[in-house]
């Protein structure tokens, strides 16, 4: 399983990486699969509702009513078929990849196994759906799915009857029976909009639609596929006829030649087992889980930051209890936790140049404390020798930083970047514990508890509390965001920036940095 | 002419996914069935006699039953199992003994069979017997035929329009 993992995670590492080069990073079609799903749904459904118009659901017209389309309307119906065609196929592509990723990323178990768990039965619905369409055109394909899948249907002892019976002969076929197909072709992807809202359900700000640039590139490319080759038909269903050679679509109906002719008990329990082990596989093993956030109401104000950046739900207000004159207090549903510790680099008690109390913060993680991530800054710091010295604060889901071995370079681990709060920048290079810092992270966008780099860039932006000091010379902080493999990126940056480092000298914060332009008023006065 | 660069860049990937779409939604062809064979299917579902006949209720015991529930006669419910056979030029192909259905035996036995023969002409016989009869059949029928390829011959039962139909 490890090695699955890690195959499939530098697939998609070196995938975003090529990406990258071509597109912004918030376009990154990698890093937008899941809402890349969500607008080929759209398009599906748009298309859908107009084919549907002119579509007779009369199995003896069903064929003629789309040759029409494809034929005599191409300009717009038949565009429109083969954008339904076409986008659900995109559909299956980016869900397909959508599950290798989150798989090969580790965001399946623990508290993720809801979103996990709601998206197999999507997953499975959406192939009954474009199962279901192809059945519509009752063309020679239609006549092949319908027979493959109903014969398959048929193994199962539920039937009084075999429902297969139905295609024995034009005479047996009935308009009902495909009247119900039609009523299932538009129900079951009703059923998977509501799957899919629950999917969203235990994460925050969900990403539902893509970047306006990639919706229109994505809309585009489909729009191009189905003008240079429209979606046709085969000849009209005869059932007196062997299909014969079908020109199969091959995202969803992969598995029709191996039903057709390996026996049905074994495929039913080929699939039945897939299912089973897609279903149960958060708990194959079971996530060893961190300990989740705490509260420490004695320094906790009520602020809300924790709140406002947890990506999971996990945090919720409540009236205060302990007496003290604030209105609310945030209390952790461990459940929802997954330890990620971006509500404790919110929180403004998190300043770690508190003498005179104990570092200790409103809500902090027990296994990663504010205070231990101190002391371990103090720590490293004595470590490091010579001019440009950088200290590394990196999270541990993305590229391995304790690779990183030299007398220059202080390591940091946090449980993701956004549980680093901008005051330990300014604590380290105020009191000259290093030259420089480096925070560094998952791919924009690709956050492993979601929105840890966000907010970072956001903070270190001052766009987000807690923002960074001003006083804070930005020519000492870098950033860097890359996959698991990054790691040589990382290296080299690293380098490249000590050296700068060392030819700017000692930190001298006494002398006040340039003010940073605020971003937020700059576009207000625009 | 860098962000040129980003955007022929974004063209070309959009372009390499849709002609994936565009080649993989209708290929490779897939071949159903060998060239030159054709199809013979043969399916019914058919309730074969009662296993017990059925006999005439005597008054006492039609006097027992609840008001609503008086009739003259009784049944049992389980049925025979059927015996089919079908053969192709004397060659027999299936030879089955279908049970009845339901949790009581007492409904509709099926099948549900596909057979490949090479097209040309055939003489098709099918067979079924439907009540105690241990030697011969209660229904036989032959039908001569000559199958193109790909063609598919449903031979289906009915007992109520005279038995097998070849279509």
């Amino acid at each position: 399983m490890k090695y699955i993992k890690s195959a499939i995670r530098w697939f998609f590492d070196t995938a975003e990486a090529l990406l990258g080069l071509a597109f912004p990073a918030n376009w990154n079609p990698m890093l937008n699969l899941g809402a890349l799903g969500f607008f080929f749904y759209w398009i599906i459904t748009a298309s859908g509702i107009y084919v549907y118009v002119f579509f007779d659901t009369g199995v003896h017209h069903a064929y003629s009513s789309i040759e029409y389309m494809t034929n005599e309307q191409w300009y717009l119906a038949g565009i429109m078929r083969s954008l339904h065609r076409y986008a659900s196929d995109g559909l299956i592509i980016v869900v397909m990849l959508h599950i290798a990723r989150e798989f090969a990323l580790d965001r399946y178990r623990g508290v993720r196994w809801f979103s996990w768990a709601t998206g197999v039965p999507v997953m499975m619905l959406i192939f009954v759906a474009g199962i279901s369409g192809y059945w519509l055109v009752w063309d020679k394909l239609a006549q092949y799915v319908a027979i493959v899948s109903t014969e398959w249907l048929d193994v199962l002892p539920i039937f009084g009857e075999p429902i297969a019976r139905n295609f024995m002969s034009t005479a047996a076929l009935e308009s009902r029976f495909f009247t119900l197909m039609i009523f299932m072709h538009i129900a079951v992807p009703l059923i998977a909009l509501a799957l899919m809202w629950m999917h969203l359900q235990r994460v925050t700000k969900p990403r539902i639609n893509p970047p306006r640039g990639l919706a229109i590139g994505a809309f585009l490319s489909m729009l191009g596929l189905s003008l240079v080759y429209p979606a046709t038909s085969h000849a009209p269903a005869d059932l007196s006829q062997v299909p014969g050679d079908v020109a199969l679509d091959w995202f969803y109906l992969p598995l029709f030649p191996l039903l057709e002719n390996l026996p049905g008990p074994v495929t039913w329990a080929a699939c039945a087992t897939l299912v089973l082990i897609m279903a149960v596989m958060p708990w194959l093993p079971p996530l060893k889980k961190a300990a989740p956030a705490v509260v420490d109401l004695a320094n906790c104000n009520g602020c809300a930051r924790c709140f406002n950046d947890c990506p999971y739900n996990a945090i919720s207000l409540v009236a205060r209890s302990d007496g003290l004159a604030f209105e609310r207090e945030p209390v952790v549903d461990p459940q929802y936790c997954v330890s990620c510790g971006i509500c404790a680099g919110s929180c403004p008690t998190s300043m770690p140049f508190r003498r005179v109390s104990a570092l200790s913060p409103g809500i902090d993680m027990p296994d990663r404390t504010m205070a231990d991530i101190r002391q371990n800054v103090l720590d490293v710091s004595e470590t490091l020798e010579g001019s440009g010295r950088i200290m590394v604060f990196g999270c541990t889901s993305a590229m391995q930083i304790d690779k990183l071995k030299s007398s220059k370079f202080g390591i940091i681990k946090l449980n993701c970047i956004g549980q680093l709060p901008p005051a330990f920048v300014d604590y380290v290079l105020s009191r000259n514990l290093a030259d420089g810092v480096v925070l560094t992270g998952c791919r924009e966008n690709s956050c492993h508890a979601r929105y840890g780099v966000r907010w970072t860039q956001d903070r270190l932006a001052r766009v987000r509390d807690p923002q960074l000091r001003n006083r804070v010379p930005r020519e000492r902080v870098k950033t860097l965001w890359a996959g698991c493999s990054g790691g040589k990126k990382l290296a080299a940056t690293i380098e490249e920036f000590s050296a700068e480092l060392a030819q700017m000298g000692p930190v001298d914060m006494k002398r006040r940095a340039k003010p940073v332009p605020d971003p937020m008023l700059e576009s207000a006065d625009a | 002419m860098h962000n040129l660069l980003r955007y022929a860049g974004q063209a070309i990937f959009l372009a390499v996914i849709a002609a994936f779409i565009g080649y993989f939604s209708s290929h490779p062809v897939y071949r159903q069935m060998p060239e030159g064979m054709a199809q013979i299917k043969l399916s019914f579902a058919h309730g074969a006699k009662r296993l017990v006949d059925c006999r005439k209720l005597t008054s006492k015991e039609i006097a027992k039953l609840p008001a609503n529930e008086r009739r003259p006669n009784t049944c049992a419910r389980e049925r025979i199992p059927i015996h089919v056979q079908l053969a192709v030029d004397g060659e027999i192909l299936y030879d089955d003994v279908l049970q009845p259905t339901g949790l009581s035996n007492d409904g509709a036995a099926q099948t549900y069979r596909k057979f490949l023969v090479p097209a040309g002409a055939h003489t098709i016989s099918a067979r079924l017997t439907d009540s105690k009869r241990s030697e011969g059949f209660d229904y036989e029928s032959e039908h001569r035929v000559t199958l193109k390829p790909l063609q598919n011959l449903a031979v289906d039962f009915k007992a109520d329009t005279g038995g097998f139909s070849f279509n």
